[in-house]
């Protein structure tokens, strides 16, 4: 039986989830949600219990019919959503009888909510994960965005909820022109001092151009030392790569596997759902954090969701 | 064997990087580090890219400290190489060279003052090794050219180029297993299918693999 119809994809509706892991190796984009963090509270509030795929709605004007009831949620910067009529709140679970329609307007705080559905949305698994990756064609449903009148079911859902809504404490605080905190490397060295110090006293805009796969900047021309070029490297989620051109680019969920120009840092964990949400035109600062306080930030993140699971 | 340099890529992934060159020694040292913790993994750990000269380890820092995936990458970078770790599969693709399956074959042949059966048969004598899968997913970068038949990429890149397409470009040679954009010299084609999506393991070949091309004709290709 079906679960939702889609009326109104929106700019961009893709199903996600966690990602597509051990593939890599094989030149095989992780993919998976931009915001892995308002993805994964939202798979909780369901009562789904880890890699569930929920849908990606990009920029929002989304419009969606329920076909049968069904606990669902969404999750993402401030936006206003309603189920008929009525606006309901984000980061909560809600109930909707079959013939509801659940729409969102155009964003103006952020890029991409994640509608999780309890079950999860059912596509066939493709190398271990359901998450679409749109340049490969593959993932998904049928390797491509979500369409007016597609039909989409879910899974059997699992187990009793955990929690009804999000605390305030563990919804990121989505500034529109974020600072996010990297830890430098792996070829700093190739940055020239000068370029170095550009990078972290600038401002940089995000580009109409951004995707899924990088997040383009705008800014001050960061300098290499002899050059952009590297033999060619693996990347991570939130490399920052600095091409020829001297601006630089945060490598999102669609990155490809490896690159052939200097990484000047990466943005850590616990900020990069703040980097998936900036919209263009936006800017961004960088401030250079260790390493061990980057993971000490992402333990305390967890343990707060685990205190609040707990309680 | 040299101490490798451990890079720390964010707070979730590092970098063991053997050298800054392609060279077939290094990748053999980074390939053998990738079978070795592919066939031990430690708890936290995500994904392994091994590219030319470095393995990429993703891990989850709750679950593994830097510091005792570093001890890790150390201990096993200092064991002496073993049976397991010598060479990957040995894998013979058929190719049927020139024409519309090889468009650049005569092109690289007069580049080269050859006949276009020469440079079949130097393509055909050396065994590559694959130092890494990229680009798109299943590419695959393979070692071991003839320098007799290096050749600079495509001036202007073709909008599409078929999938199963064998390439040159500078001292290496590739397959594009999905019909993309490419700058390579295309030189032939395999009927085998590089990526293909409905097998259990969609990759027809392995960062390490040995590959042989061996020339087929046209009937074989259609054939095949």
């Amino acid at each position: 039986m079906k679960t939702i119809r889609i009326i109104n994809p929106g700019p961009l509706t893709t199903i996600q989830d966690r990602g597509r892991y051990g593939f890599q190796d094989r030149g095989v984009p992780v993919s998976g949600a931009m915001d892995q963090w308002a993805y994964r509270l939202g798979n909780l509030l369901v009562g789904n219990r880890g890699n569930e795929a929920a849908l990606e709605i990009t920029l929002g004007g989304f419009k969606a019919e329920f076909l049968t009831d069904t606990c669902f949620c969404l999750c993402g910067p401030e936006q206003e959503v309603r189920l008929n009529n009525q606006i309901i709140s984000t980061w909560a679970a809600h109930q909707a009888v079959s013939g509801d329609v659940l729409s969102l307007d155009y964003g103006r705080k952020g890029v991409r909510w994640y509608l999780a559905l309890a079950g999860g949305v059912e596509v066939p698994l493709v190398m271990g994960s359901r998450s679409t990756y749109l340049r490969g064609g593959f993932g998904g449903l049928e390797g491509r965005p979500l369409r007016k009148g597609d039909e989409l079911t879910v899974g059997r859902p699992k187990g009793s909820r955990l929690l009804t809504a999000i605390p305030k404490e563990l919804i990121p605080d989505y500034s529109p022109e974020p600072i996010l905190r990297v830890v430098l490397g792996p070829q700093d060295e190739a940055i020239s001092p000068e370029g170095l110090a550009t990078f972290f006293s600038s401002r940089y805009s995000v580009s109409q151009r951004s995707d899924r796969m990088g997040c383009l900047l705008d800014g001050p021309i960061i300098q290499h030392k002899e050059g952009p070029d590297i033999i060619s490297d693996a990347t991570a989620f939130g490399s920052i790569q600095v091409p020829g051109s001297g601006q630089p680019i945060i490598l999102m969920a669609d990155r490809q596997t490896v690159g052939g120009y200097v990484k000047i840092a990466t943005v850590i964990s616990v900020d990069l759902p703040l980097a998936a949400q900036v919209l263009p035109g936006y800017r961004i600062h960088f401030k250079e954090i260790g390493l061990q306080e980057a993971q000490d930030l992402l333990g305390e993140q967890e343990k707060r969701l685990v205190d609040i699971l707990g309680k | 064997m040299d101490s490798p340099r451990i890079l720390p890529c964010g707070d979730s992934a590092l970098s063991v990087e053997f050298g800054k060159t392609i060279d077939p020694l290094i990748n053999q040292k980074v390939q053998i580090l990738y079978k070795r913790i592919k066939a031990d993994p430690p708890p936290g750990l995500i994904d392994l890219i091994p590219t030319y000269r470095s393995l990429l380890i993703q891990y989850d820092p709750l679950k593994l400290s830097f510091e005792t995936l570093k001890q890790r990458v150390f201990s096993f970078v200092g064991l002496p190489e073993g049976r397991a770790d010598i060479g990957g599969r040995k894998m013979e693709i058929p190719v049927c060279y020139g024409k519309e399956f090889g468009p650049d074959l005569e092109e690289v042949a007069s580049l080269h003052q050859m006949t276009v059966d020469e440079v079949i048969s130097l393509h055909t004598a050396s065994t590559y090794q694959v130092y890494l899968i990229g680009f798109t997913p299943g590419f695959p970068y393979m070692g071991g050219l003839d320098e007799r038949l290096f050749t600079p990429r495509k001036t202007t890149p073709r909008e599409s180029v078929p999938a199963g397409t064998v390439g040159i470009a500078g001292q290496q040679t590739g397959i594009y297993p999905l019909e993309s954009p490419g700058g390579w010299q295309l030189i032939g084609r395999t009927p085998v299918r590089i990526f293909d999506l409905t097998k259990a393991d969609p990759f027809y070949l392995r960062p390490g693999d040995q590959v042989t091309f061996k020339a087929i004709s046209e009937q074989e290709f259609e054939n095949y």
